[in-house]
This record gives C-alpha cells, sequence and structure tokens, in this order.
C-alpha cells in the first residue's frame, strides 16, 4: 500500500467514501456482460449494477462483436472512446459463439485485446479453466454467480486503474523508491493482508483472494489470479525482489 | 423436508433493494417462463421417433443453469441427474428424469409463489423484510 503523501491521499479519501464511489459517469467502470440465458443475464446485471458498474447485457457473442464493432469488419459506427467497456464477462456454454471463441476474438484484435475478460461457467473443469487462463482470460468465475464474486471484480478493477494512474505519475522516481520498498514489505505477508485493503469497507468475512470465489467450488486457479495485478499496481516485485539469488549473496557479503 | 432453496436465493434477496424493490419477483419470474418453456421443448424433444439427446441435453443444461441461478437446488440436482441419462442415451430413464423435474420444478413454483405473496402482504401491512427472517434457513413453508 502506498504511503507517499500524493498517491495515498488520493486512495485514501476514495475509501473514506466507502465502497460506493460515486464516481461521475465517465469514470465508472463499463461492464459488457454476455450471457444466453435470460434469468442469469438479469441475475449479473442486477450484481454488477449494485457493484457500482455501467452494464450492458447481450445474448450472445456474435452481438457482444457487433457492440465492439468487431463483426465482419463493420466499423462500429460509435468511435472507441465512447464505448469504452472496461470489462467483459462472459458465459462459456452458449449456442453458436461460446464464451471461448469470443474471449479468442478479443485477444486477436489490436483495439479491445487489452480489454479483460472473465469467464463464468457452471462447470468447474480445470481443463476448461486451463485452457480460458491460457488464451488470456482474467478470471474464471464458477456459476452460480455470487456478490462475492463481483466484488472481487471489482476491487480488481479498481486496483488496475490505480495502477495505470500511478504508473502515469510514476515518472518521479521518489514514489517509485517508496513503492518498491512498502511492496517488498508486504511481499512478505500473505495476500489476504493486500486484499483487505482493497476490501476494507466490505462487511463480507472472507477476505484472502482464494476464499472470495464460491465455497462449493474452490477452484485453485482463482487464487493467484487477483494476485499479481495487485501486487503490480505499484512496481514490480520479482526483479529486485529479496528472493533474487545474486541479491541474497550481496547482502549477505555486507552483513 | 430437504431445502427447496438455497443459499443463492438469499443472495438474489440481497440484491433488492429501495431502488429494485422488485428484483426478487422478476427474476423468479423469468425463471418461470423459462423453465415452462424448456419442460416443453424436454416433451416434444423426448417424444420423438428418433431422439436427438444432445438437443436433450442442451435443453436439461439450460435448465440447470437458470435453477441454479435461483437457488432452486432440488430442480437443478434433478437435472444433473437428468443429464447423466442423456450421455447415456436411455430414453427411458429420461422420461422418468423429465417427469422427476417437472415434479421439483412445480414443488419450488409453489414455494416461490408462497414466498413472494407472504412479502408482498408485509410490505402492504406496512411492515419491512429482514433477510434473515426469510432466508432458506430461517423460514418454514408449512405444506
Amino acid at each position: 500500500m502506498a504511503r507517499n503523501g500524493v498517491v495515498s491521499m488520493h486512495w485514501r479519501s476514495e475509501k473514506i467514501d466507502g465502497f460506493d464511489l460515486s464516481p461521475p459517469d465517465d469514470e465508472q467502470v463499463h461492464v459488457l456482460a454476455v450471457d444466453d440465458s435470460l434469468v442469469d443475464r438479469k441475475v449479473i446485471e442486477r450484481l454488477l449494477k449494485i457493484s457500482c458498474c455501467k452494464v450492458t447485457a447481450v445474448d450472445s457473442g456474435i452481438r457482444a462483436l457487433q457492440f465492439l464493432g468487431l463483426d465482419e469488419e463493420k466499423s462500429s459506427s460509435v468511435g472507441f472512446d465512447d464505448l469504452k467497456v472496461d470489462l467483459i464477462i462472459t458465459d462459456y456454454c452458449m449456442p453458436g459463439m461460446t464464451g471461448y471463441e469470443l474471449l479468442k476474438k478479443i485477444k486477436e484484435s489490436s483495439t479491445f485485446r487489452e480489454i479483460p475478460v472473465v469467464i463464468m461457467s457452471s462447470e468447474n473443469v480445470m481443463a476448461r479453466i486451463d485452457r480460458c487462463l491460457e488464451e488470456g482470460a482474467e478470471d474464471f468465475i464458477v456459476k452460480p454467480v455470487k456478490l462475492s464474486d463481483v466484488k472481487r471484480l471489482r476491487d480488481y478493477m479498481t486496483a488496475r486503474e490505480f495502477r495505470v494512474k500511478n504508473q502515469q505519475i510514476g515518472n518521479n522516481n521518489n514514489i517509485k523508491n517508496n513503492n518498491k520498498r512498502r511492496l517488498r514489505e508486504t511481499c512478505d505477508l500473505s495476500s489476504s493482508p493486500l486484499s483487505m485493503l482493497f476490501s476494507s469497507s466490505s462487511p463480507s468475512p472472507s477476505l484472502s483472494p482464494s476464499s472470495l470465489s464460491s465455497p462449493s467450488s474452490p477452484s485453485p486457479c482463482l487464487s493467484p489470479l487477483p494476485s499479481p495485478p495487485i501486487l503490480s499496481y505499484s512496481a514490480p516485485c520479482s526483479p529486485t525482489s529479496l528472493d533474487s539469488p545474486t541479491r541474497r549473496l550481496k547482502m549477505s557479503s555486507s552483513d | 423436508m430437504k431445502g427447496f432453496l438455497d443459499g443463492q436465493f438469499t443472495q438474489l434477496q440481497l440484491l433488492q433493494d429501495e431502488s429494485n424493490p422488485d428484483f426478487v419477483v422478476e427474476v423468479v419470474s423469468l425463471f418461470f417462463e423459462d423453465s415452462e418453456r424448456l419442460l416443453n421443448d424436454l416433451t416434444r424433444a423426448l417424444d420423438q421417433q428418433i431422439v436427438d439427446f444432445k438437443r436433450v441435453d442442451a435443453h436439461v443444461h439450460q435448465l440447470k443453469g437458470s435453477s441454479s441461478s435461483i437457488g432452486a437446488q432440488r430442480v437443478k440436482n434433478a437435472c444433473i441427474a437428468f443429464r447423466n441419462f442423456c450421455e447415456e442415451q436411455n430414453s427411458e430413464a429420461c422420461l422418468k428424469c423429465l417427469q422427476q423435474v417437472r415434479q421439483e420444478y412445480c414443488l419450488v413454483k409453489n414455494k416461490l409463489e408462497t414466498l413472494i405473496r407472504l412479502e408482498q402482504q408485509i410490505v402492504a401491512a406496512g411492515g419491512s423484510i429482514p433477510i434473515e427472517e426469510l432466508s432458506f434457513q430461517g423460514y418454514q413453508v408449512k405444506l
């Protein structure tokens, strides 16, 4: 957690307002939800809205591509800037184009490949999960989707936005060094205190990334996922980490 | 009497508030429409001379999904059993499963309608509905 003056004040003031950040419209997270089930679409839409996201819900991969302007090389009349989709959440099993195929199409697009894609599925199949992650999916949620799942996504999006803003400020070496120092300290802790920082206003008792997933289906793959983005939000931990053998040697020789 | 509605139903109740006072009713109505359509499709599909089990399975998968999303766990479990017999391409067993699923659906439909009616009565009388009271653990539906 950055303790640097400029950056942390911004963060702290947002946390004081509580989880409901009430951002201006253009700063709201815009989620494109894709699911062929009417019931699921209704539920995911409400889950996202109650978590302060703007939602566009469509019933197929084709429609999702149309919305993004990616279909049949027809350029959308709406400019990409206006669309500003921040996250795509899609069901895996859909008639026509599956969520996996949609994921591939999005990752193949130079315009949209940066948008995080989350897959939802009622089947907790490791092979399926692995395949989606390999193709670039950000996360995999086992249905039925709960508030805690969406909360986790929301926290990830907030951290991601924060990281982007921080990188923009981050030409200042001072900030970088402070963050590295703080991050090295926090790197030694388990991941749960870190996620506590993001979800401190939440009433949910389960705070570590892995336990935020559905209790009935502990998908092991979910635990590593939130950590990399959160850990790397200020400075990469690994290159200069204390675990580096070179570093360890240097340190011991200086003792 | 094993639970007709699991924790997922409570999740839906949590999504209802003053800005969305009819959320549960709306989702439940969608579930009813969806399920009835699927049950009809299933009846038709199993009635064919040559049963297309892939198609039957696809319908059951959909029904399993929506019942899971709403917390109708007995319907969901009946669908899971149904899918196993689709895989085996066993018509007889599938027909029995369809019967079972339909039965479970009718039961949960009754429960949900009763629950909703009760909620509406409470609200109409000027009360409010504490979630703990009406969660599947706390609320007993007397047949």
